[in-house]
């Protein structure tokens, strides 16, 4: 059983660091341990629990940036902020609908679930609008920290315009916990849209989706969320509860295209893209076209974003191991990697199943941890990475649930993407140069780092 | 400012080196003449000048691996250069340093509409990115006034900003990839054309490292469909705070303009002399906010702008009504340095970045600044993201003048760190601000971002006596005290 620090003051969390170092211990750095079933299982005689870096310590809606413990609930920051008709633009998602294997009772009940803001930002993890607003990492501002070294540090500022020394702020966003422990974090945040119409076009084949969703992305009609359902998701899939519309074109693939702003132009862009898109000769007619309200449009964003489409899959109830994988790829060709991989590594397996989001450039996809029989590899990993490789991009095993071994299964795969090797090198002296005895997450994102 | 003593084991290579180096390059592309010299010994940064060792023009990145390569074998200092408009002094030679320019690094390589992506390499210009792909409508939104020169490297290198950044983000939040060379010649590509590359945000460090820990030769941005229109509207104040109030009002209604720009009276009559904008003279402050978008929406946040202004004790209130009337607006903002320019025959032009709400008291602040250093400043700034450009307007021919301006810069800086800013918003530390980054960052800072510089450069070759005060050897900063490995806290929280 490992020991649990909690610190609540930097010194406390300089000396937990420093002891761990002085005893070649290590660490596994957590908020609210919201995310633990994403990377690669962390093997520490501690846990450094950082939830007690909570609370927002200042926020000045004209100044659009918010400082907090980096253990602060996110669920708190977003009543805050939507108090004030504020946002965290890049859309920090709640996965705890979908993988509940490793919440405890206490957690998936309480504000914990959604994680803290701290975690979101070591993950770098975003929304839907991250194509069309910027990622975690491009509005995280600066920061406090106490390197693996034990030593204390800042980077960044309060302001959103800065080029004062290296931004290790960008280093820190999806570093999960490997360099430093964060207690304090400053963020940009952004005024909420005073109105939200979502786009949905039905019946596209895949193909004609992605050229769909491009033509709109190459207009100037700024696209906040571009995503796709194709209808071979909707076997197993749980209907949208955002609109009816869903239940009464079952097993019909959906575009779906977001439009924020001022009311007047928001109608104004909806009308062009639906006037586009519903002519264009490029593609087929969509067989049904609607507008989901603002309201509506809230609904199905979060269930977009926080993989509602997927959830039948990672029930707590099945036996079987299911991954889900996210892979970021160039936006054109994400619906041809996903093709290549249900098609030719799962030979349309029904087990397999996937969806876009990013205007074609991220495909969340669910199947079985292990390839088909007579691959040359039992673990599916190298022939999803494979099968991407003609175009690029990178594959993370984002999650696997299903019967008590799902962590041997993140242990024993590449969750990351792996890295050439120069870049893997580099990787590693960045890794030393905060945290040289390795002592954060040790093994989170590669073994040996 | 104090630049590293010249090292006499590497000025003692010299020959060996070009004898090294003609084994790479053909000898027009080392450049060891001093009359040919003297077009590289400074950048923007005028005030300081320094003839390199020799330049190096490389067209491959073969070619550059090889070069840094060799350097570090020889353990020689290297400065990349771009079009060397830093204004920092980021690009400014060194005495023992081989000026490594990425001048033939100029071909856009591949335009993909379809990803909506440009990679070109890292000495093509700003400009030209957006101009390739103008015909379909695209363009490269980070946009610094400099960008019919400076080049994509130098703003990655930079972190480089526009008028646009506002709305649209800085050089950071519009790359999607890049590939660099390290020091000891290793090439390492990050990204592509997708978003979020992954592992380390390398991408993200590299962006504004200031040529201190690699060698950038490819870069791919993103491009955006041009917006239909945009207008602008142009506020005359009868002082700065209203300006600073209705800046701050134009955010908090949720509105976040294309650029929001804002000059005092001192540059409205300067540039008004220079360029004729027609800009009404009987205002102490003016801003311009600018609208892009669909012609819907920007008329209808136009409405709200003017509707803001008027409630805000705005006393002159215009409103593009056609692109010519929108670009007069911007003539004299876009004149403002050459107004100067022709004013006094050299100025300091100041980069600090403010919370928006300190602008009246900063600004207050600054003016008599100016009266106890008895010299003339003027301020044009990206009012939108708080970022000031005091413009110091000195004579390098007066002695001791110049030293006069840099302590008043000093102090503005300071002000700006004191009020909840920072040293810079764009334009980066390179040596103007290196003495002042313990204003900001104390050593422990200081200290983690130098361990980051020697994961990258271990010998500390790569743009010496830029951004750190004085840069530590590796193996000392590597150092660790290791402690009893007790927890002197003993009540500390356990679960
Ligand atoms: C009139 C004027 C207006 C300006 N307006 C703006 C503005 O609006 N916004 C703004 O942000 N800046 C502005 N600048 C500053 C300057 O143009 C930018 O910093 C620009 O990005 C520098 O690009 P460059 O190619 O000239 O780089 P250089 O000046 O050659 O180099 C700048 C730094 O980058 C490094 N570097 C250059 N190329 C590379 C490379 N390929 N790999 C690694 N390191 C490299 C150099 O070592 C140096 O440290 C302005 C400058 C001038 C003179």
């Amino acid at each position: 059983m490992s020991e649990i620090f909690k610190p609540n003051t930097t010194e406390q969390l300089i000396d937990v660091i420093q002891w761990a170092n002085a005893h070649e211990s290590a660490l596994a750095v957590q908020g609210s341990g919201s995310k633990i079933g994403i990377g690669r299982p962390v093997d520490a005689e501690g846990i450094l629990d950082l939830s007690g870096f909570s609370g927002i310590s200042q926020y000045e809606p004209n100044e659009l940036v918010l400082t907090a413990g980096a253990g602060t609930p996110l669920a708190d920051i977003e009543t805050l902020l939507t108090e004030h008709r504020q946002m965290l633009a890049f859309e920090p998602p709640d996965y705890s609908g979908v993988f509940h294997d490793h919440l405890s009772e206490k957690q998936s009940s309480s504000s914990q679930k959604k994680g803290t803001l701290g975690g979101v930002l070591s993950g770098n993890i975003s929304g839907p609008r991250r194509f069309y607003a910027g990622a975690a990492r491009d509005h995280f501002l600066g920061f406090r920290a106490v390197s693996g070294r034990g030593d204390p540090f800042k980077s960044g500022g309060r302001v959103v315009k800065n080029v004062t020394g290296f931004d290790l702020s960008k280093l820190m966003a999806g570093s999960w916990g490997t360099l430093a422990a964060c207690w304090e974090v400053t963020v940009k945040v952004l005024p909420m849209p005073e109105k939200t119409r979502t786009l949905l076009l039905f019946g596209l084949s895949d193909e004609d989706a992605s050229r769909c969703i491009g033509s709109a992305a190459a207009t100037p009609n700024s696209i906040s969320g571009a995503s796709y359902l194709p209808a071979s998701l909707f076997t197993r899939s749980p209907q949208s509860s955002a609109s009816s519309v869903f239940a009464n074109n079952p097993q019909s693939s959906v575009i779906a295209l977001r439009v924020e702003g001022p009311e007047p132009s928001v109608e104004h862009r909806i009308n062009a893209l639906r006037e586009l898109l519903t002519t264009s000769k490029n593609y087929a007619r969509p067989n049904h076209v609607e507008v989901l309200n603002s309201t509506d449009s809230r609904v199905f964003w979060n269930e977009i974003g926080n993989l509602h489409f997927l959830s039948s899959d990672f029930q707590a109830s099945n036996t079987q191991q299911q991954a889900c994988w996210r892979l970021s790829v160039p936006p054109a060709v994400g619906w041809q990697v996903a093709h290549n991989i249900t098609e030719k590594v799962f030979k349309s397996n029904p087990k397999v199943s996937w969806f876009s989001d990013q205007a074609g450039g991220l495909i969340w996809l669910s199947c079985p941890v292990n390839s088909p029989a007579g691959a040359p590899t039992k673990n599916s990993e190298h022939s999803i990475r494979s099968a991407m490789e003609p175009w690029g991009g990178h594959a993370t095993l984002w999650q696997v649930t299903g019967g008590d071994n799902a962590a041997d299964h993140r242990r024993n795969t590449q969750v990351f993407q792996p890295q050439p090797k120069a870049l893997a090198a580099l990787t590693q002296r960045v890794k030393r140069s905060f945290d040289p005895n390795g002592v954060l997450n040790p093994g989170r994102m590669y073994t040996g780092l | 400012m104090e630049m590293p003593a010249a090292e006499a084991t590497i000025l003692n290579q010299r020959e060996a080196l070009i004898t090294d180096l003609r084994s790479l390059l053909p000898a027009d592309r080392i450049v060891i003449d001093q009359p040919s010299l003297r077009a590289y010994d400074r950048d923007a940064l005028t005030a300081y000048r320094q003839l390199p060792l020799l330049v190096v023009l490389p067209d491959t990145v073969a070619e550059v691996s090889q070069i840094l390569a060799l350097c570090n074998r020889r353990n020689i200092k290297v400065v990349a250069r771009g079009a060397g408009t830093s204004l920092s002094g980021g690009a400014l030679p060194l005495e023992d340093g081989v000026l490594l320019s990425l001048g033939r690094f100029n071909k856009v390589l591949d335009i993909d509409y379809d990803n909506r992506c440009v990679t070109a390499q890292s000495g093509v210009t700003n400009l030209s990115i957006s101009d390739a792909v103008a015909d379909q409508n695209f363009y490269y939104a980070p946009d610094p006034s400099s960008q019919i020169a400076c080049t994509i490297g130098g703003n990655v290198a930079e972190n480089s900003g526009g008028v646009h950044c506002l709305k649209y983000g800085m050089t950071t939040n519009n790359i999607l990839g890049l590939e660099m060379v390290l020091m000891d010649g290793t090439v390492i590509r990050l990204g592509g054309q997708h978003l979020d590359s992954e592992g380390y945000d390398l991408l993200g460090l590299l962006t504004g490292s200031e040529g201190l820990l690699g060698v950038i030769t490819e870069v791919t941005v993103r491009i955006l469909p041009r917006p239909e229109v945009a207008r602008a509207v142009l506020l005359g104040f009868d002082n700065n705070e209203d300006a600073g109030q209705v800046v701050g009002n134009i955010i908090a209604n949720g509105i976040i303009p294309a650029g929001l720009e804002m000059m005092d009276k001192f540059i409205i009559a300067a540039s008004e002399d220079y360029c004729h904008a027609g800009y009404p003279l009987d205002v102490e402050a003016l801003l311009i906010v600018e609208l892009d978008g669909n012609p819907v929406e920007v008329d209808h946040l136009i409405n709200q702008v003017v509707d803001i202004a008027k409630a805000g004790a705005s006393t002159s209130v215009q409103v593009s009504n056609s692109e010519a009337e929108r670009l007069r607006f911007w003539l004299g903002r876009k004149s403002a340095f050459p107004a100067l320019g022709s004013l006094s025959p050299d100025y300091l032009c100041m980069d600090g970045t403010i919370p928006r709400s300190q602008l009246p008291d900063v600004l207050r602040r600054i003016s008599a600044l100016g009266v106890h250093h008895g010299l003339r400043v003027a301020n044009v700034f990206h009012a939108g993201d708080g970022n000031l450009h005091p413009l110091i307007m000195y004579d390098s021919n007066i002695p001791g003048e110049l030293e006069i301006a840099e302590a008043f810069g000093a102090d503005i800086l300071r002000l700006c760190v004191e009020v909840g800013g920072v040293l810079t918003g764009e334009h980066g530390i390179g040596v103007e601000k290196r003495d002042l980054m313990g204003v900001i960052f104390d050593q422990g800072d200081l200290n983690q971002q130098m361990r980051v510089k020697c994961a990258f450069d271990p010998e500390g070759r790569l743009n010496p006596g830029k951004v750190f005060p004085t840069l530590h050897r590796c193996a000392e900063l590597g150092h660790m005290h290791v402690h009893n490995g007790e927890l002197p806290f003993p009540e500390l929280p356990r679960l």
